[in-house]
């Protein structure tokens, strides 16, 4: 029996040393990315690539492995290989700042991301203090380029307050609409968007705030805000959210029999949204950057997508594909990585996109995209003229 | 023989694996297109994988199943090489000394992200350790354990947003107010038990993040409150770099701190009625325990600590909106709690590390790295379900002689 | 007056769907007091079965009604498996250790699921087919309900008349309230324990299938994350009429749906879920034990 004892002694100490090597591999591997690879332009991603939010984070990954695909084969960039880090922050602020910090360890020129405004927030701090260019595809929180706060801070999407202004002047302007009831997620995103639309439409003469909501994302059905919304006699609904959501409510809403304009914001205007919603998405409006559809780059981007991945791209695909192209001409314009001579061609220098000819103005903000207004008809969307 | 029973056996699971698996990883389809697409050596991996990966769960199973009918045969050797191992007091100081070093030159070795995410995961030691104190100690199971954990974060970004009090400042408000709230959900759930108090804290924690992301007048609403400042170091602003080393520091000595209160609350007369009470309530009243105060002191004194890890937290993201205290949150620190060993020091402060520091290694599997994690807390559940230190009643021997 | 009455059956359409999820809660919970966290995730497969089902048939150019009834069967039938496997794996082994620990496992059986359909299929949401077509005779009333949600209602009856019949008048029923009285006793009086609770799961699993193919119907998209949502409410829901009992479940899920709908249509639906939770804490400080639970009496 001692025997015995003793060889189950020995084998849990060989046990233990197989742990101590497979966490000396795992610190080896993170530590390796220093070492190798001196000579590529190293580009990160960040976002929310699980959890809830990953369907709003996957789409720039792709977007930006793409991007960087094609610029691999063309000889990359300033001669030497593009190579891209994507790290996962799923849109919470703490781990954002986590992700951060990897990425500037691992040397990175700059970075695609991140997905959601606190997130993004919360990481702009870092990357600050190490001069990484940061441009978002879709945090639209105003004060991230209106502060001043963040001067490494880019983003190839409209504003809360651009998309909420567009909006509303649609509404009452051309829908003629003087009951407005405003709905959003309680996102940083939706909600950001509603609070401007509420003030803007206070202070138009004529026009009123009928109702002002924010729904439980991802709750199973939304009948008593639809109900609501009959209740209120609300002639148009501006909402702030993304598909999922403002799919789930037209539907409803339509099935009441409820006739009011339905005005939502980029986050909504993707096929998903028509292909879920079927006969009830005829007639929404939706925001969007200009042009898209008849870009031609935009038709590649897409048609790439489908290719390589079999199936539509998802939201903010091609603004994260027009971020990832910016940085990278301005990379090769300014004819290094490094960060002042980036800027520089970043806002003196347009660049072909899918979202059209953009560079940006002094505070980050994209010039060049249009912003215009869709509406869905037969299963499309259809730029508003 | 055997062999080929064991083979058949396996071949069983591969078949049923095939099976449960083929819609979700052989179809994918695409509603959008109208298309389907057909991977079949998808299949095959999932056939391969579980046919190898069969004889080891079952060879795992049994080892278990070995070993706890051992332990059962011995009584009084039980306590197993790694607690005899933790006990040795030769061990204990050549381990705290070769720790505290580790501890001290840590930033100084490795890179700052390293530094980041290791004070991410003291933070959730001191989290840990405080939900310890409800759910390992009092044994009250507590979900929403997130909303204290908030309360401290805002109380933090709010005072020094509108009155620019630092960190330093606000560390005992925030202490004091987690306090506070874990006293204000203590008095409506006193009668409750098990599973019940859990949906309540549960819902007490979504209640908190629910006013956090509404209430726009008070707390800026989900675009939540940026530009937080640092601590400062007698005064002196840090760079993002220093601050982070600085922050580090801070985080040990608190951890420090919070390990020594939560060791001698343990073996103090409050501690003493914790467990009583976990172990029995009406015996535990029959005793003359004033069950009020007892579970009141348990999730006051648990929450405390939730207050300053808040405080912590906002200094350390400079940034806090409700998008981080969501459920998932609470669970996690519960995560700790369950799989280091309830209601042990050591266990807790381990499975704090697991916990937090295996999902960023794990970074190196990118998109698998949620899906490992999910695999991992399950199979340390299975094999080791007391935790990996599991707390170990004090026990006095009765030394005949003496007498 | 109508809008009173559109809230209420909007609150009752919700109920049902939470009480279609708690159902399965509460049935395996009773038998081995363990809160399944990974019930939600069945849900969500069975979901992904059947639109993965209708996909691939309708490909095929098959008659709808009939490609309706395949894929629900399938969906039934993977949900069953995929809860017996679930029990096999992460909750058999734990079955004599601190209930804690089945909940820790239960929680990474709830992440693994998730992260496989999002990693096998996608992250998008996916448009589900509106399975039910618009009913002539309740054209009239469109504006205050639809076909889906009576179809819900009529469903989630039927489900709990035949679970109450099931475990009321079936031998099968007899050995699961013999097992989830005492374990121990069963098994001594020759009750099959392991197959009682395989069973338990199955039939909770189905519920939950049936919930999810529905479900997805009315709501009309799905993604791996719909079920985490609902089985927090569900676990709610089953808490709130007394975990463990049947009919518990659906007036919990009743009452639950009713609060957040009038919450929302009469105060505001930014604090909905604060008023569902604030109304869970008044019930249970008179009821601690839900609406329709027993209260244990313990002894020492």
């Amino acid at each position: 029996m001692h025997t015995g004892k003793k060889e189950q002694y020995m084998m849990k100490e060989f046990k233990w040393n197989k742990l101590a090597m497979g966490m000396l591999a795992i610190f080896l591997s993170t530590f390796s990315a220093f070492a190798s690879a001196e000579d590529t332009v190293k580009v990160g991603v960040a976002g929310a690539h699980s959890g809830d939010l990953a369907s709003y984070g996957l789409p720039s990954v792709r977007a930006a492995e793409l991007v960087v695909k094609k610029a691999n084969e063309n000889g990359g960039i300033l001669g030497s290989r593009i190579e891209l880090f994507i790290e996962d922050d799923v849109c919470k602020p703490e781990i954002a700042t986590n992700t951060a910090t990897k990425l500037i360890s691992q040397g990175v020129d700059a970075v695609v991301g991140h997905i959601c405004s606190g997130a993004t927030k919360a990481a702009l701090a870092i990357y600050k203090d190490a001069n990484v260019i940061c441009m978002s595809p879709s945090a639209t929180n105003p004060p991230l380029t209106q502060s001043g706060d963040y001067p490494n801070f880019y983003r190839t999407i409209a504003s809360d307050d651009a998309q909420a202004r567009l909006q509303v002047d649609y509404a009452i302007e051309v829908l003629k609409a003087e009951k407005i009831a405003v709905i959003h997620d309680k996102g940083d995103y939706g909600k950001g968007l509603a609070e401007f639309a509420k003030i803007f439409i206070g202070k138009e003469p004529g026009a009123e705030v009928v109702l002002y909501e924010g729904i439980t994302p991802g709750a199973v059905d939304y009948s008593a805000v639809v109900q609501k919304i009959k209740h209120s006699k609300a002639e148009a609904v501006i909402f702030g959210g993304y598909h999922p959501e403002a799919s789930k409510i037209v539907m409803q809403m339509r099935r009441k029999r409820i006739k009011a304009h339905f005005i939502s914001d980029d986050g909504v205007r993707d096929a998903t949204f028509i292909k879920v919603a079927g006969k009830y998405a005829e007639g929404v409006y939706a925001t969007g950057p200009k042009d898209t559809t008849k870009n031609p780059l935009a038709i590649a981007a897409i048609e790439a997508h489908k290719k390589a991945y079999g199936s539509e791209p998802g939201a903010f695909f091609l603004n994260a594909y027009a971020a990832s192209q910016a940085l990278l001409s301005a990379i090769e314009k300014a004819g290094s990585t490094d960060y002042e001579a980036v800027t520089s061609a970043l806002k003196n220098y347009y660049v072909e996109t899918p979202l059209g000819k953009i560079k940006f103005d002094e505070r980050g903000d994209a010039i060049g995209i249009g912003f215009s207004m869709y509406q869905v008809k037969n299963g499309n969307y259809i730029e508003v003229q | 023989m055997r062999k080929f029973a064991e083979i058949r056996k396996s071949l069983y699971v591969a078949l049923w694996f095939i099976f449960l698996t083929f819609p979700i990883m052989v179809i994918r389809i695409n509603p959008l297109e109208k298309t389907v697409e057909w991977r079949w050596m998808n299949m095959a991996l999932v056939g391969i994988g579980t046919f190898f990966l069969s004889f080891l769960w079952r060879y795992l199973i049994s080892k278990k199943e070995e070993g706890s009918k051992r332990a059962e045969e011995k009584q009084n050797e039980k306590i197993s090489k790694l607690r005899r191992l933790i006990e040795n007091r030769k061990i204990i100081a050549g381990s705290v000394v070769a720790g505290a070093l580790l501890a001290a030159v840590f930033p100084f070795v490795v890179s700052l992200y390293q530094t980041n995410i290791m004070t991410t995961a003291l933070i959730y030691v001191m989290l840990g350790l405080g939900l310890n104190i409800v759910v390992g100690l009092a044994g009250l199971l507590d979900l929403g354990y997130v909303a204290f954990y908030a309360v401290g974060a805002y109380a933090y970004a709010l005072l020094n947003y509108h009155f620019g009090l630092n960190f330093w400042m606000v560390l005992p408000v925030g202490a004091a107010l987690g306090a506070l709230f874990g006293i204000l959900l203590g008095f409506p759930v006193l009668r409750l038990r098990g599973d019940y108090l859990a949906i309540v804290t549960l819902g007490f924690g979504e209640i908190i993040r629910l006013i956090l992301e509404n209430w726009n007048e008070f707390s800026f609403g989900p675009s939540g409150i940026s530009n937080i400042s640092r601590p400062p170091l007698f005064g002196i602003e840090l760079s993002v770099q220093n601050a982070t080393v600085y922050m580090y520091y801070i985080m040990i000595f608190l951890c420090l701190v919070t390990i020594f209160i939560v060791k001698r609350l343990q073996d103090s007369r409050i501690g003493r009625a914790w467990v009583a009470l976990r172990e029995d309530e009406v015996a535990c009243q029959a005793m003359g325990i004033d069950r009020t105060k007892t579970k009141l002191t348990a999730f006051a004194l648990g929450a405390t600590w939730a207050g300053m890890g808040g405080v912590v937290f906002a200094a350390k993201t400079t940034f806090v909106n409700p998008a981080s205290f969501t459920i998932w949150e609470s669970i996690i620190i519960l995560c700790i709690v369950v799989l280091g060993g309830m209601g042990s020091v050591i266990g807790v402060i381990t499975g704090a590390f697991i916990i937090i520091l295996l999902p960023e290694y794990l970074r190196v599997f990118s998109e698998f790295r949620m899906l490992m994690f999910g695999i991992i807390l399950v199979v340390m559940m299975v094999f080791r379900p007391g935790g990996i230190i599991s707390g170990v009643r004090r026990t006095y021997k009765f030394e005949g002689k003496n007498f | 007056m109508d809008y009173f009455l559109e809230l209420f059956l909007g609150g009752l359409t919700r109920g049902s769907i939470y009480a279609l999820i708690a159902l399965g809660y509460t049935m395996v919970y009773g038998i081995i007091q363990l809160i399944n966290f990974a019930h939600g995730e069945i849900y969500m497969i069975g979901a992904f079965t059947a639109l993965i089902v209708i996909s691939v048939l309708m490909s095929t150019g098959m008659n709808p009604v009939a490609v309706i009834l395949i894929a629900g069967f399938v969906a039934v039938i993977y949900s069953c498996a995929y809860g017996f496997t679930l029990e096999k794996i992460a909750y058999k082994p734990l079955r004599n250790a601190p209930r804690l620990s089945a909940l820790i496992s239960a929680i990474g059986m709830s992440l693994f699921l998730q992260n496989y359909v999002l990693l096998a299929q996608t992250c998008d949401f996916l448009p589900f087919p509106n399975l039910i077509p618009d009913f002539e005779c309740i054209e009239p009333f469109a504006h205050i309900i639809g076909s889906t949600d009576v179809v819900i209602l009529v469903t989630t009856a039927v489900v709990m008349i035949i679970l109450t019949i099931l475990i009321r008048y079936t031998k099968i029923g007899k050995a699961m309230r013999a097992t989830s009285q005492d374990r121990v006793m069963a098994s001594l009086m020759g009750i099959d324990v392991n197959t009682v609770i395989s069973f338990t799961f199955i039939l909770g699993s189905a519920t939950a299938a049936i919930g999810g193919v529905l479900i997805a119907s009315h709501i009309g998209m799905i993604n791996f994350y719909i079920g985490f949502i609902a089985g927090i409410k569900a676990f709610v829901a089953a808490v709130l009429g007394g975990i463990g009992s049947l009919p518990g479940a659906v007036l919990g899920g009743f009452v639950l749906g009713w609060t957040e709908s009038f919450a929302t249509g009469y105060i505001s639906s930014d604090y909905e879920d604060v008023f569902a939770f604030l109304f869970l804490v008044l019930i249970l400080i008179f009821k601690p034990s839900g609406i329709l639970g027993r209260s244990e009496q313990s002894k020492v």
